[in-house]
């Protein structure tokens, strides 16, 4: 329902524009010209078999890498040679594959130095961030969010390892960030604790633009409006769940064998 | 007392138990030279009151901001040489300027100084910047004895802190004047460098030192965040330079040295950089150590190299990182039960330690005394070094305290076990 | 222009003799992500060993057997030291080193006190093998030259020809591969720094006889050791031997020739004021090359740095 909703916004400025990515590592061409297009508030999935390139996209829209050639826009504005602290002030915020937090300090500590860009402290040293209520309260609410307020004060790196992937999302979306790119979000979790996920990336993305890796593909049917499926650099097919699940090329590239294997 | 409309907003600036530590601190400071009169005592807390500002000044980098310094003694001198040239200024051209003001000008020197070094030291952590910083110390260390006309050469700058306008007519001619002044700006340093590490780029030091590239994806550069915690570990450095200057009325080119910059790492590192205490407790025992020790045996640096690697190996927390090891255990309620193992074995090794320590310090005189000279005297008793029976003593010493310890030492584990697990925890 | 020749000759001999410690240090660095802060202690310990022998076994014995000790000392570093301390992270190893630098030092001075050893050069080697117009070279010098060379030969020829080689040098481009393929057993760490340190021992041996053997010669030589590999660039050898032959010769030339500041002030238009006691810059205009020969390591590495951070030939970061 939040596609048909958002699909009427398509004309508007896209909240996430590439135009022929390309990157090559060496000889190696990774990415062979990728062209996507996300609109704002959409739900979007990228999925595609092991060494297509997926977490590389990633990389080179929130400028961990620099691409070889071609161009990101976020809502409209070029982000080339951009770094990433440069992107994520623009609005847009990501998740690692690999957990990637702050394990010598707190769990709070974690959310609420992810709060303090976005909450406009810049790189103050006149104020005290325990003074500022609005900001312990911030970081409260996204400890709550994340399930995670009864391990506030233990250190991130002792969590279990779904406790530390929920972290990572809390990360993430703490700025306020309105483009969230989450790159498999579930990987390494039983069921259980796919469904908790599931569900708290449903509620913390509510009203924003969402773009995920995922392998699991009850995870992204379950909540992507729009699927595009990277193979080998290309993105072979986006569209809808249906229209995705339908594709004769992905049920040949990939998805068939996947869908069999899952059902 | 409570400010209600602030209470109500925001939590409060100052709570008692935020306080207390400081207020504790401070009455101590106060106190110290009414328990220790004597001048010897009191050119001992100068020195360590310095130690503490420069430790915790080194801390801002390799504690908060996982930057590995090989050249923090560099903002230390130059803020000292700053400050001496100052004083001199006073003089010549009898400016209005209180000494007890100097520091700040110290502090902004270092400051400036660590802005420009910063500016492509700070692009990377880790093993560059460690190198960047030795490099950089090493150039200016070796400029010093060339630029005579700010360094002074090898006899350095001297200055005369007494000719500056009487503060409430004190003329810092006394030691004691000038312990004050040092205990001033002690507290007055701690105090905005502990603020410091609670501000939003203190913070994001920490961040930045734990994972720098994720900090990148949450709005801040890892390179300005940096370059902010140095500047301002320059700063305080350069206030502990200044503070230098005022107490010994001198500065070399041993202030900015490789020497020095390699004993403020030894230092804060023996007192744990985990904590903000750490280097506080790390100068205090040092320079205990040091003007102890230097006094009974000429070895003592190895013993400190000992104790030193000893420490990166086994204890990375330092003192501190000990200390607060059993917070735990006292939080259960437990700290009881690990008294009588920590005196079945500590002591064993204690003796030990002072039977290898016997054995070396008799060793050293064998090789190193003058021809003929064989009598030499160790806790308090003078015998032969040449002939076999005290050494022997020694050696028996040490196999025994060690083996002792050895044997006690799994009863300790136990015991420490035991104390770090809550009641009912363990079926 | 023979004086050109002699000064390249020395240039050469201390630019090798450079080389022989950044090489170690930069295939330990490679392999294992550690700056071995105590790297010159090794070299120390070398030049003390190998006195230590002489006295008993003569020079020769020394130069073989002290290199060994060394490696061996060396390994047990790695073994019961570093590898303990690895688990905290690069930071406290490199804390470590730092320490064991001090400890090796401290150490020297316990058991052979501060005085310089009278460790030289064997009578057999007290000639000159050639004359240059009048410059005599001592058949010392090319001794060494000869000895260093031939290691490098040897080092290059495990590094190419040998299957240990092999992985090392894949290491050296892929770490994380060669981690990845199992290859980074622990023993090959044990080893490289076994070697690392024992060409430091055989650097020392060699130059303990020229440069003097005393308890500073590590502090002395260390720190231009560190900055010849940031200026070559961290992890590679190439650059290693370029930046240790141009600080060879760079410091060599500035000491055989005075340049001075002055004329070169002036050469750019500055004119000299009149009143030097006065100027703030006085120094500044009085400097000459001789004086900041040994400071010039250190001011090509920050402009290095400044400029390209990765060194000269660096293609990765820490």
């Amino acid at each position: 329902m939040n596609a048909m909703t958002q699909s009427g916004l398509s004309t508007a400025t896209p909240a996430l524009q590439i135009e022929d990515l390309r990157k090559s590592f060496g000889k190696a061409e990774i990415m062979r010209g990728v062209n996507l297009s996300i609109g704002a508030g959409e739900r979007h999935a990228v999925i595609g078999p092991n060494g297509a390139g997926k977490s590389t996209l990633f990389n080179l829209i929130t400028g961990r890498f620099p691409p070889t050639s071609g161009t990101v826009r976020l809502h409209g504005h070029d982000l080339a040679g951009l770094a990433p602290f440069q992107i994520n002030r623009m609005g847009l915020s990501r998740s690692f594959q690999i957990t990637n937090i702050f394990p010598k300090m707190s769990v709070f500590e974690n959310v609420r130095c992810s709060l303090l860009w976005a909450q406009g402290y810049r790189y103050s040293f006149w104020n005290m961030v325990n003074r500022s209520r609005a900001l312990t309260h911030a970081a409260e609410e996204i400890l709550e969010q994340i399930n995670l307020t009864n391990r506030r004060d233990l250190p991130a790196g002792v969590l279990s390892y779904a406790e530390q992937r929920a972290l990572e999302i809390g990360i993430t979306i703490a700025g306020g960030a309105n483009v969230i790119m989450l790159d498999e979000p579930t990987a390494g979790m039983s069921h259980s604790e796919t469904d908790y996920i599931m569900d708290l990336i449903r509620r913390v993305t509510e009203n924003k633009t969402l773009v995920m890796v995922e392998h699991d593909m009850g995870v992204v049917f379950g909540l992507a409006d729009r699927i595009s499926v990277l193979v080998y650099g290309e993105i072979i097919a986006t569209g809808t769940p249906e229209e995705v699940r339908a594709n004769p090329k992905v049920q040949e590239a990939y998805l068939g064998a996947v869908l069999e294997a899952d059902h | 007392m409570t400010d209600t409309t602030l209470h109500s907003s925001q939590p409060r600036l100052i709570t008692l138990g935020g306080a207390l530590p400081w207020l504790i601190g401070s009455l101590f400071l106060l106190v110290m030279p009414q328990v220790f009169t004597s001048n010897s005592a009191i050119t001992i807390m100068n020195q360590m009151a310095i130690t503490i500002v420069f430790a915790l000044s080194y801390n801002m980098l390799l504690g908060q901001g996982g930057m590995l310094s090989f050249g923090h003694a560099v903002y230390m001198g130059m803020g000292g040489f700053m400050c001496v040239h100052f004083m001199n200024y006073i003089e010549d051209y009898s400016l209005p300027i209180p000494l007890p003001v100097l520091p700040i000008f110290g502090g902004l020197f270092g400051m400036g100084v660590a802005m420009i070094i910063g500016s492509f030291s700070t692009r990377k952590a880790g093993t560059i910047f460690a190198m960047i910083s030795l490099g950089v110390g090493e150039l200016i260390a070796a400029c010093s004895v060339i630029i005579v006309a700010f360094f002074g050469g090898e006899e350095g700058v001297s200055g005369d802190r007494t000719m500056g306008p009487p503060v409430f007519g004190i003329e810092f001619l006394h030691q004691i004047e000038v312990y004050y002044l040092t205990a001033f700006w002690l507290v007055l340093s701690a105090l905005l460098m502990y603020l410091f590490s609670r501000t939003p780029v203190g913070r994001m030091a920490n961040a930045v030192r734990d994972n720098p590239e994720r900090a990148e994806f949450l709005g801040y550069s890892s390179r300005w965040v940096r370059f902010f915690s140095f500047v301002a570990a320059g700063f305080f450095a350069g206030i502990a330079g200044g503070l230098f200057a005022i107490n010994y009325e001198i500065v070399t080119e041993e202030n900015l040295n490789l020497v020095q910059s390699g004993s403020i790492l030894l230092i804060t590192f023996l007192g744990g950089v985990g904590f903000f205490f750490g280097p506080i407790l790390g100068a205090i025992v040092f320079t205990l150590l040091q003007s102890v020790l230097s006094l009974q045996t000429e070895i003592w640096q190895l013993y400190l190299g000992l104790l030193f690697v000893a420490t990166v190996m086994f204890f990375p927390g330092g003192l501190a990182g000990v200390i607060m090891m059993h917070t735990l255990p006292f939080r259960l309620g437990k700290a009881r039960l690990l008294l009588r193992p920590y005196v079945k074995t500590l002591l064993p090794a204690l003796i030990g330690l002072l039977g290898t320590a016997g054995g070396m310090e008799i060793l050293y005189h064998l090789r190193h005394a003058a021809l003929g000279e064989n009598e030499m005297s160790l806790y308090w008793i003078s015998f032969d070094s040449h002939s076999v029976l005290p050494i022997a003593i020694c050696l028996l010493t040490a196999a025994g305290g060690f083996w002792l310890a050895k044997r006690n030492a799994p009863e300790l584990a136990d015991a420490w076990h035991e104390a770090n697990t809550p009641n009912g925890g363990v079926a | 222009m023979e004086l050109i020749l002699v000064n390249l000759i020395d240039g050469l001999v201390t630019g090798l003799l450079l080389f022989m410690l950044s090489a170690g240090l930069t295939l330990i660095f490679s392999m294992m992500g550690v700056l071995n802060f105590a790297h010159a202690s090794f070299y120390m310990l070398g030049a003390y060993f190998a006195y230590q022998i002489s006295l008993f076994l003569g020079f020769w014995m020394g130069l073989l057997i002290a290199p060994v000790i060394v490696g061996l000392l060396g390994a047990l570093v790695e073994r019961y030291g570093l590898r303990r301390v690895h688990q905290y992270g690069h930071v406290p190893e490199l804390i470590f080193t730092f320490g064991l630098a001090l400890l090796i030092e401290e150490l020297v001075q316990f058991i052979w006190g501060k005085d310089q050893m009278p460790y030289t050069v064997p009578e057999i080697l007290q000639f000159s093998a050639f004359s240059i117009a009048g410059n005599a070279i001592p058949a010392y010098k090319v001794f060494m030259i000869f000895i260093s060379v031939g290691i490098f030969i040897g080092l290059l020829f495990v590094l190419t020809r040998t299957r240990v080689g092999m992985v090392i040098q894949a290491a050296l481009s892929y770490p994380r591969t060669v981690e990845a393929l199992g290859h980074n057993v622990p023993l090959v760490f044990m080893g490289v720094f076994g070697v690392g340190t024992a060409l430091a021992g055989v650097a020392g041996v060699i130059a303990g006889p020229v440069l003097s053997t005393f308890p500073g010669m590590a502090v002395v030589l260390g720190s231009i050791v560190f900055v010849t590999i940031v200026i070559g660039g961290l992890g590679s050898l190439s650059g290693a031997l370029v930046a240790s032959l141009l600080i060879g010769w760079i410091t060599t030339f500035a000491k055989a020739y005075t340049l001075r500041m002055e004329d070169f002030l002036s050469w750019i238009g500055f004119h000299k004021p009149v009143d030097m006691s006065e100027s703030l810059l006085r120094d500044v205009w009085t400097l000459t090359s001789p004086q900041v020969a040994d400071i010039l390591p250190y001011l090509l590495m920050v402009l290095i740095l400044v400029f390209r951070p990765y060194g000269l030939f660096g293609k990765r970061d820490a």
